[in-house]
This record gives C-alpha cells, sequence and structure tokens, in this order.
C-alpha cells in the first residue's frame, strides 16, 4: 500500500511538472499554431537563471537564496519567451516551416550557449531543507517537493483557468484558439496576445525549471531538451490547445511511467507512455479534448 | 457620396488570379449587393476589403486609404464584418460572443437585443449549441454592437431556413437604416428587397454596375450574369 501511495504521489509530482512545461505549449500551438520546439529552452533559461541568481547570493540564508533565485528564474524566463515571440516568431507569422527551423535552432542553441558557459555537469542548487526531507502519507515516505510541484501545478491551473475565464484577453485567446482570422475581423490586435501568451507559456516553463532543480536537486543544461519531449506527448494526448485536456494528459503520463517503472520494469516508463500516445490516438486521433492532433 | 471606392483590386489565392482589378464604389447608405456566380470572387472581395487575403489596389474608405492597413486597424476606423459561414466562436458563450465584438465606449445592446431578443435569453448557451439561424443573429449582433460607416455581410441567408430568411431581411432592412452595408447575397428576393445599387462579378471582373431594381427586372440580364431565372 505504502509503495502504491509514493508511486501515485511521485507520479503526480512527475505530471505537475510535464503540465508547467506543456501548458504553454499547448497554448501557443492552439492560439498561434506554432509548434515552439524552443519551449524547452525557457526551461532551461529559467532552471539556470535561478541556479546563477542563488550562487551570487551566498551571504544570504538559503529560503531568501532560494525565492529571490526562484522569482529571478520566473522573470528571465517570461522575458526570454516575450522576447522569442517579438524577435523570431513575429516575422514568421504564417510560415509554419521557418518557425519550426527557428524554434528547433532555438532550442539547441540555448542549451549549447549554457554548455559554453558554464559547462555540461549539473549544477547543485540551494533549496529550503524542508523540501528534501520526507512526509509520511499512509505509510509512505514521500519527498516533500512532490506536493510542492503538485500545488504549484494545480495553482498555475486555477491561475491559468481564472485568467482565461475572466479576462479580456483571456477571452481573446480563447477566441484565438478556436478562428484566429475572425478575432482579428472583430478589431482586435491578436498579437498582443500572441506575445502574452508566450510570456506565460516562458513563466511556467521556467516554473518547471526552478521546481526541477529541485526535483532533480540539479540545474541540468539538457533537461529542457529531455522534457521537452513529454511535454509534446502530453500536449497531444491532451488535445491542442486544451489546458483541461493538457492537464488530464500530464497526470495520466506522469502515473503511467511511475507504475510502469516499478510495475513491469525499470525504463519501461519511458516506452509505456510512448505506447500510450498511440493508443489515445488510434481511438481519439484529436486527443483527449477533442482539438486536432 | 460614396463611402467606399475599390481600385484595381487584385488579389492572387496560390496559383489563381481571383479577383482581377475589379473597381466599384459604395454608395454611402442603404445597401450595395455585390453579385454574380458561385466562385467568382464575391467573398474574397470582402476579405480582401477587410485585409483577410493579401491584396493589390486601392481601397478608399471615406478618403482614408486602406490597401496597405491592417485587418484590424480597417475594423477599428468602422468596417463590420458577418462572415460567410458565421464563424461564431462555438467554445464561447453568447455573451462571451458579443462581449468580444465590443469596440465603441457604450456598446448597443439596446438595439442588438431589440433585434434579437432570443439572443438575450441565450446568453448564457454557448455559441456553438446554436441552430444556424441563432448563430447567424450572433454574427450579425456581433457587428452591430459598434457603429460602423460600412458594413461588410457576406450570404447572411445560406442554409437558413424560409422563415429565417425572411426575418434576416427584415434585419438587414432595418440595419441600412442605421449604416451601408455592401451585401453579398445568393438569394435574388433578399436582393430585390434591400439592395438600391448592384455590382456584378465574373470571374474575378466587374461586368455590371447599376440600380439593383433595374438589374434584377431585366431577366435576360439576370439570366447571362447570374446564370439562374
Amino acid at each position: 500500500m505504502s509503495t502504491f501511495v509514493l508511486l501515485t504521489i511521485t507520479g503526480l509530482g512527475l505530471g505537475a511538472l510535464y503540465f508547467l512545461i506543456a501548458s504553454g505549449l499547448s497554448l501557443i500551438y492552439g492560439l498561434m499554431g506554432v509548434l515552439n520546439f524552443a519551449h524547452g529552452a525557457f526551461l532551461t533559461v529559467g532552471a539556470f537563471a535561478m541556479w546563477f541568481v542563488e550562487s551570487k547570493l551566498g551571504g544570504l540564508s538559503t529560503l531568501p537564496r532560494f525565492l529571490v533565485g526562484a522569482l529571478a528564474g520566473l522573470v528571465v524566463g517570461g522575458v526570454f519567451a516575450a522576447l522569442v515571440e517579438l524577435v523570431l516568431i513575429r516575422p514568421l507569422y504564417r510560415r509554419h516551416v521557418e518557425q519550426v527551423l527557428v524554434t528547433v535552432g532555438l532550442g539547441l542553441a540555448t542549451t549549447a550557449l549554457v554548455v559554453a558557459i558554464w559547462g555540461n555537469d549539473a549544477r547543485p542548487v540551494a533549496y529550503p531543507s524542508w523540501l528534501g526531507r520526507t512526509s509520511t502519507v499512509f505509510g509512505a515516505h514521500v519527498p516533500n517537493d512532490r506536493f510542492v510541484l503538485i500545488v504549484a501545478a494545480l495553482l498555475v491551473l486555477g491561475g491559468l483557468t481564472a485568467f482565461l475565464r475572466g479576462t479580456r484577453y483571456g477571452l481573446i485567446i480563447r477566441a484565438g484558439v478556436e478562428n484566429r482570422a475572425m478575432v482579428t475581423a472583430l478589431g482586435i490586435d491578436v498579437r498582443k496576445a500572441f506575445t502574452l501568451v508566450f510570456a506565460i507559456g516562458g513563466v511556467a516553463a521556467a516554473l518547471a525549471g526552478v521546481l526541477g532543480n529541485v526535483y532533480f536537486t540539479t540545474a541540468d543544461p539538457n533537461r529542457g531538451t529531455s522534457l521537452l519531449i513529454f511535454a509534446f506527448i502530453v500536449v497531444v494526448i491532451g488535445g491542442l490547445g486544451s489546458l483541461r485536456g493538457t492537464a488530464v494528459s500530464a497526470v495520466v503520463v506522469g502515473l503511467v511511467q511511475q507504475y510502469a517503472n516499478y510495475y513491469a520494469s525499470s525504463g519501461l516508463g519511458d516506452l509505456s507512455v510512448v505506447l500510450l500516445l498511440g493508443l489515445v490516438l488510434l481511438a481519439r486521433p484529436r486527443g483527449l479534448s477533442g482539438s486536432l492532433a | 457620396m460614396n463611402v467606399l471606392a475599390v481600385r484595381d483590386l487584385h488579389v492572387h489565392l496560390g496559383e489563381s488570379h481571383i479577383l482581377q482589378g475589379i473597381e466599384f464604389d459604395v454608395r454611402e447608405g442603404g445597401v450595395t449587393a455585390l453579385l454574380g456566380r458561385n466562385g467568382v470572387g464575391k467573398t474574397t472581395t470582402l476579405r480582401a476589403l477587410l485585409g483577410l487575403v493579401d491584396r493589390r489596389g486601392s481601397i478608399s474608405l471615406a478618403g482614408e486609404e486602406l490597401a496597405a492597413t491592417a485587418t484590424h486597424r480597417i475594423v477599428r476606423r468602422g468596417v463590420g464584418y458577418v462572415p460567410e459561414d458565421r464563424d461564431v466562436f462555438a467554445g464561447l458563450t453568447v455573451e462571451e460572443n458579443l462581449r468580444l465584438a465590443e469596440r465603441d465606449a457604450e456598446p448597443r445592446y439596446d438595439l442588438v437585443y431589440d433585434l434579437f431578443p432570443e439572443l438575450k435569453e441565450r446568453a448564457r448557451q454557448p455559441a456553438g449549441t446554436l441552430s444556424g439561424g441563432q448563430q447567424q443573429m450572433v454574427a450579425i449582433a456581433r457587428a452591430l454592437l459598434n457603429e460602423n460607416r460600412v458594413l461588410l455581410v457576406d450570404e447572411p441567408t445560406k442554409g437558413l431556413a424560409p422563415l429565417l430568411v425572411t426575418q434576416v431581411a427584415d434585419v438587414l432592412a432595418r440595419v441600412a437604416e442605421l449604416t451601408t452595408v455592401l451585401l453579398v447575397e445568393q438569394n435574388l428576393g433578399v436582393v430585390q428587397r434591400v439592395a438600391h445599387d448592384a455590382v456584378v462579378l465574373d470571374t474575378g471582373r466587374v461586368v455590371h454596375v447599376g440600380p439593383a431594381r433595374e438589374l434584377l427586372a431585366d431577366r435576360a440580364m439576370v439570366h447571362r450574369m447570374l446564370g439562374v431565372g
């Protein structure tokens, strides 16, 4: 029983991490039709901004260092994403092949740049000791950072839902996901919504970078690239452009991966996720939420 | 006085030269009908006026050149649009569809709900669950919320039951009292009822301009130009 509880909560934590990356990816594709292969770079930039700021605040105790570093990671991730949209994506509006080439190149270049500056080794990060301890749930000793990940993902889901349902920009984005041209034909400059969605996606991915630093205890220049693959799987299973579908899909993928790794064979988790993707696309080609995959 | 003047307007879609230098004027007030057989470029003309497709030529709105202006700016200068397939946002409620369309400081909800009282009752219903006629009401209401110098209306009676066609024609007649309308319409009964001028397109060119009643009264010309009658 305790093993099952541990696997479940860890799976939910992993799903939360996937959701943080995939939510922005899904919104960006839904609104703009951009398959953003540079999304992992937002995570990497956020993670390393956190580590860098933390490393410069050696005189402070761990908690303020962590909080300031995390805040810096989120800000840098959001600004970087907004700049990517303004400088690289906007001039390529409607040129989808070029967008793919640019975002793939940016993703590779960002990782290469981080490696060139700080090396290929993962860098240990400082975080409050409570996050590294465990709490007992039904006999299972669960690392506290899993709870933080789950709460963070729920807050992001709740915040994004409130934003999309309760604000004019949210309304524009929801409408734009359905029919971008018609939004423009109502007199709305949809490009502002593009930049905003990129910035939101960048902050969420940077949050995944910050919390990923805690989950894996290091900042790794290659983490953005490796997690991006699972984020794309989550987005396709959930249905492109659907936040709710992405959330459900992230939980399913995280749990399947954990259960398969433990109950089947270590290492089968990744394969089982790919199999799950194939099954979902066979049964529901438009993903769980019904959007075209 | 002309509110809209179109000169030497060209549109290419892929390899096809859809609009081949069309020229026409739209008089201020009332309805000008843009007519022609299927596929001659009527919808493309409206989309070109709005900047929804790449175009070349001159489009003058009350003396102001729009050919190089972005779509959202054209709309803000007072060009409303009711698209051919309604294009309501299916996942948004009726109220959200209307709220999204608000441009003016005081949107004309009184007018909209006076014309379409049903929309008030269905404010919280997702637009995707409405009937075709109700979706057409939402599409027209979105355009009427704001004051427009010209309203581009694309086949508003397409696919509607005869009773709804009459209702839409009533609404168009009322709208024509408020603003200038450029109407693409296949139903010649509706055109005869509401339009004062007619522009006929054929294979991307303007082939006739004149009073709508004169055109529709000439059965031979209607048959030759529109393929009906």
